[in-house]
């Protein structure tokens, strides 16, 4: 008789996600699905609005990572009108994006990563959670993540008007600049995230590296998939958040395509399942081949590890220490250990704050050249960011009125909804077996695969807890045998 | 203080995150609502399980404080279940009381949705014909997705809400005073807002706080936001920019105008008014400066698209709560 | 049974009231399917005014004030004028088929245009079958 375990999370990505996982007679894995059931409609219903309006609508896709679907619309949109954007707007939504990926960086690894680490993966559940991390590292240091991401928001603020629901660009630049004296407010704070990054690295290696079985746990554990890597980069192949050309390279380090934000369609596509929601994008030239690992796979990871993998190097000195470091302890680069996407998340944020500095120390950055008007409708843009989650590609068209007449959007997750899929299957396989009942402990380390993979998954889903609600039971020819649920 | 803590639940429906950073971005302040309270259940921060919450006896939370709208069973559910177990139940946030901007969905008909998400879109699968189901075999596994409301609910559609918390997300400091107010009639310290009140806002138009300068001035074309280098001291209406400020309540510091961008209304309806749209109609119309139809039609093809301005955070909200085309 | 449509109509005081008035005093023959509501001015008319009638029940909405130049209070059926075409415009996105709603200037000797104007929108509105607003939205919580 089939026994179906359904894990079903009772949160939402845009809704909420859910896995089913099928046994056969002997009690072994035949089957595992991932569903994502819901669907947004963003897509259709920013049809026929004026298309200035855009970049202060779909920010609502996620409100965790609003300010990467407003820089990806703001850019698409400046496509829209020929693309002509002030210099100086560039370098301040640079900035401003950079502070909004520490703000993120620090919810995701304190909240969602510090929990399994600090705590440990088996801890009690009712205590693994972010205020059980402040319990046990003290009142100080959990004071200070607050202050940290408390400070990283407040810069967004000051610089853009509003964080959490980006109201700031506009076509051509940005609506307001920052004056000399918000750039004095700020510097300190910039000084002191710099630190805070400094001092996660330092507890990471502490806490986890110190730590051999968490060591072996990452590096030989279950959580490993040989699919390839996207990122955003600049000329020299260092990681960029908020411009540059799209790099793919494999799992091996070889280069398999770079593409300018407006190629998109040519290099990535999206597969259909009737069970998902979810559509599953993967390398288009290559063709749909399923969910199936290997060099000759057409699925990819957009994630931090994976933006580090595709990077030749970081583009600050100390993220480039931070870098080496990390890989020379996973054993090169690039790395296909998923748990190392927390380790990734921390090099990133050491990047995101000396790129801050530079721009506290950029004597243009307090000019008033912060917007150009649009001259022309040229009707189409593509813009494309780096969400904390994962390469997020936002198109859209419109007519000469500049009202919209088509958007197209993959966002940073459904990037990782094929690897999901398969990580989960394979740690399920790895742990389900015959005569092993699956039972708490079971449905975490199942858990941890797909938080491990990208914990910003739980973003997505907006679930920023030390794990994701989930609703586990066994049936047994109809009956059910157990039943597990869990919220949060 | 009383001597037992409060306890309350934060829960979500269909929501985008925002509002629970919202909450986050009091900062400390969570330190000091976790002192005051036991966090029953907060997908966030506390380990509280659906199953703790139906074992729980009716009225056993004081406060349930729900962001997000309804758009499908799931959401009702827990809205109804969470609703019955609370003394106070708050729908915060923009799409909890007006239906937000996932409600602009209720202008167009799903089956569109479907088509552009699945079929009709440049990145999808060359020649692909397949669309999700509600209900599908797979290598003779049965699959399941749920099915989703045809349009959106804000939350009193679908329970009775005592209190609103207005914002998309609501500020900070307004989420620390609603909270505030509410912990307040609870322990007795303050008189208890009147049922149905709207909390951690103010009792007038964003315009009334609004530090521009207004002079009765009527324009002859309307422009677009990029269309114009605003001035930073005069309304934005009077410079032809449509704002929501006069249609808008008052509570979020005037944080769009004060940044050069128009208000588009996310604290819902000012005071009195029923339908944010119908006002904004109105403020809309008597600026315009000139008595000739032709020229009138003229100056407002400058405002393309006006029904998405109208209710950008509250088509449920509006008196017509959605589409009606057959 | 044929349908008789419900039709509120907003009149200002001083032409279309009057008008409207005479049209019965004059024993002109019109549909009785118009519902008056007498405004001071059409500038009362707030656009709430009619989507609550709409959402009420009301089949159709009929506006009516003095012909431009002639308002009683000199400009209020200009502003009338103004919101009328971005009301069509709303209402078109909602899906509220056009004849539905209608905005005319009647005057207080035009007693039989007032009852031409009510006949042609009688049997537009009937044409259109009843509003399914109101039992739409009922619906639409019930069923869910
Ligand atoms: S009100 Fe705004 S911030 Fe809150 S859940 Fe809705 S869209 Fe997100
Ligand atoms: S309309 Fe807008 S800019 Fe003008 S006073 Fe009101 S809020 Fe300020
Ligand atoms: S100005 Fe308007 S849109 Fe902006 S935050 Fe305030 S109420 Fe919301
Ligand atoms: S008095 Fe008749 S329209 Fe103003």
């Amino acid at each position: 008789m089939t026994r179906k375990i359904s894990i079903d999370p009772i949160t939402r990505l845009e809704g909420h996600g859910k896995i089913e996982i099928f046994l056969d007679d002997s009690g072994a894995v035949e089957d595992t699905f991932f569903q994502i059931p819901e669907l947004r409609g963003f897509e259709r219903f920013v049809v026929g609005r004026p298309i200035e309006e855009l970049p202060r609508i779909v920010t609502r896709i996620c409100g965790v990572c609003p300010a990467s679907h407003h820089m990806a619309s703001a850019k698409a949109v400046d496509g829209c009108f020929g693309g002509e954007v002030a210099p100086l707007a560039h370098k301040l939504r640079d900035m401003y994006y950079q502070a909004h990926f520490i703000h993120s960086h620090i919810a995701h690894f304190y909240a969602l990563a510090a929990p399994d680490f600090v705590l440990g993966p088996d801890a009690d559940p009712t205590i693994r959670n972010v205020l059980g991390v402040v319990h046990k590292v003290g009142l100080e240091i959990g004071g200070a993540v607050i202050a940290s991401r408390g400070k990283a928001q407040e810069i967004q603020r000051i610089i853009g008007g509003r964080n959490t629901q980006d109201i700031w660009c506009l076509p051509g630049g940005v609506a307001k600049g920052l004056k000399p004296e918000e750039l004095e407010q700020i510097k300190p704070w910039v000084d002191e995230l710099f630190d805070f990054t400094q001092f996660s690295i330092q507890l990471f290696k502490d806490v986890v590296l110190a730590n051999p079985t968490y060591v072996e746990l990452i590096v030989n554990g279950p959580y490993t998939l040989d699919v390839h890597n996207m990122g955003l980069v600049d000329e020299s192949n260092a990681p960029n958040f908020y411009d540059g050309k799209v790099r793919v390279v494999d799992f091996e380090g070889k280069e398999i395509c770079k593409y300018a934000p407006d190629e998109y369609a040519d290099f990535v596509a999206e597969h259909v399942e009737e069970w998902s929601y979810l559509k599953f994008p993967y390398l288009k030239k290559r063709g749909w081949k399923g969910f199936v690992e290997g060099i000759d796979s057409s699925i990819y990871c957009a994630t931090p590890l994976a933006r580090l993998n595709v990077a030749d190097h970081m583009a600050t000195p100390k993220a480039q220490e931070a870098f080496e470091e990390m890989f020379a302890t996973l054993g090169g680069h690039p790395c296909r250990a998923l748990l190392a996407n927390h380790w990734a998340r921390l090099v990133e944020m050491v990047q995101n704050a000396e790129t801050l500095k530079t721009y506290c120390a950029d004597p243009e950055i307090t000019g008033d050249q912060f917007r150009v008007i649009p001259e022309k409708v040229t009707g189409e843009g593509v813009g494309i960011v780096e969400a904390m989650r994962g390469t997020l590609t936002h198109h859209y068209t419109c007519d000469a009125n500049a009202i919209c007449t088509s958007a197209n959007l993959i966002v940073g997750t459904t990037n990782n909804n094929g690897p999901i899929q398969m990580v989960t299957k394979k740690v399920a396989q790895s742990l389900i077996k015959p005569g092993v009942e699956p039972d708490q402990g079971i449905l975490n380390m199942i858990e941890m695969a797909f938080r491990a993979f990208d914990p910003c998954y739980s973003c997505a889903t907006h679930s920023l807890p030390g794990q994701m609600p989930l609703e586990v039971r066994v049936h047994r020819g109809g009956d059910v045998t157990h039943h597990f649920k869990r919220q949060c | 203080m009383a001597d037992k803590k409060l306890q309350i639940a934060i829960y979500w429906g269909a929501a985008c995150g925002g509002c629970d950073v919202s909450i986050l971005d009091t900062n400390e302040f969570i330190l000091d609502v976790d002192a005051l309270c036991d966090v029953r259940l907060w997908p966030l921060a506390a380990d509280g399980k659906y199953k703790d919450v139906e074992a729980m006896a009716d009225g056993e939370l004081d406060v349930t404080i729900m962001h997000g709208a309804v758009r499908n069973s799931e959401n009702e559910h827990m809205a109804k279940l969470l609703r019955q177990k609370s003394k106070i139940f708050v729908a915060y946030g923009s799409c909890a009381y007006m239906g937000g901007i996932p409600g602009l969905a209720n202008l167009v008909p799903r089956e569109e949705i479907f088509a552009r998400a699945y079929l009709d879109n440049p990145s999808i699968e060359p020649g692909n014909r397949t669309v999700p189901l509600s209900e599908t075999t797979v290598n003779g596994h049965d699959l399941e997705i749920p099915k989703f409301y045809d349009r959106v609910y804000k939350l009193d559609q679908v329970v009775d809400v005592d209190y609103y918390v207005p914002g998309c997300p609501p500020q900070p400091d307004q989420c620390k005073a609603a909270i505030l107010a509410l912990v307040g009639a609870l322990t007795g310290t303050a008189e208890a807002p009147p049922k149905g009140a709207v909390v951690g806002a103010f009792d007038r138009a964003l315009c009334d706080d609004c530090q521009r300068t207004k002079t009765e001035k009527k324009i002859k074309r309307f422009y677009r936001p990029w269309q114009i280098m605003q001035d930073p001291d005069t309304c934005l209406m009077e410079q032809g920019i449509l704002c929501a400020g006069s249609a808008t309540r008052s509570g979020c510091g005037v944080r769009c105008p004060n940044s050069g961008i128009p208000c588009r209304g996310c604290y819902g309806p000012a005071p009195n008014v029923l339908d944010q749209g119908a006002k904004l109609l109105s403020a809309v119309s008597s600026i315009i400066d000139s008595k000739d139809p032709q020229e009138i039609d003229q100056i407002l093809e400058g405002l393309p698209d006006f029904t998405s301005f109208a209710n950008r955070y509250g088509v449920p909200a509006s008196l017509l709560q959605r589409s009606h085309r057959q | 049974m044929t349908f008789e449509p419900k039709i509120v109509g907003f009149l200002c005081n001083w032409c279309s009231y009057t008008g409207a008035d005479l049209a019965g005093t004059s024993r002109i023959h019109y549909a009785a399917n118009v519902r008056i509501i007498r405004v001071m001015c059409s500038a009362r008319i707030d656009p709430t005014f009619v989507l609550k009638a709409l959402h009420d029940g009301a089949d159709g909405v009929l506006i009516c004030g003095c012909h431009p130049g002639d308002c009683h209070y000199s400009e209020g059926n200009y502003k009338m004028m103004r919101r009328y075409p971005l009301l069509k415009a709303l209402l078109a996105d909602y899906g509220i088929e056009k004849d539905r709603v209608r905005l005319e200037w009647v005057s207080a000797s035009e007693g039989q245009r007032f009852a031409d104007i009510v006949n042609d929108m009688t049997e537009r509105v009937r044409a259109l079958g009843p509003s399914s607003i109101k039992t739409a939205l009922a619906t639409d919580m019930a069923e869910r």
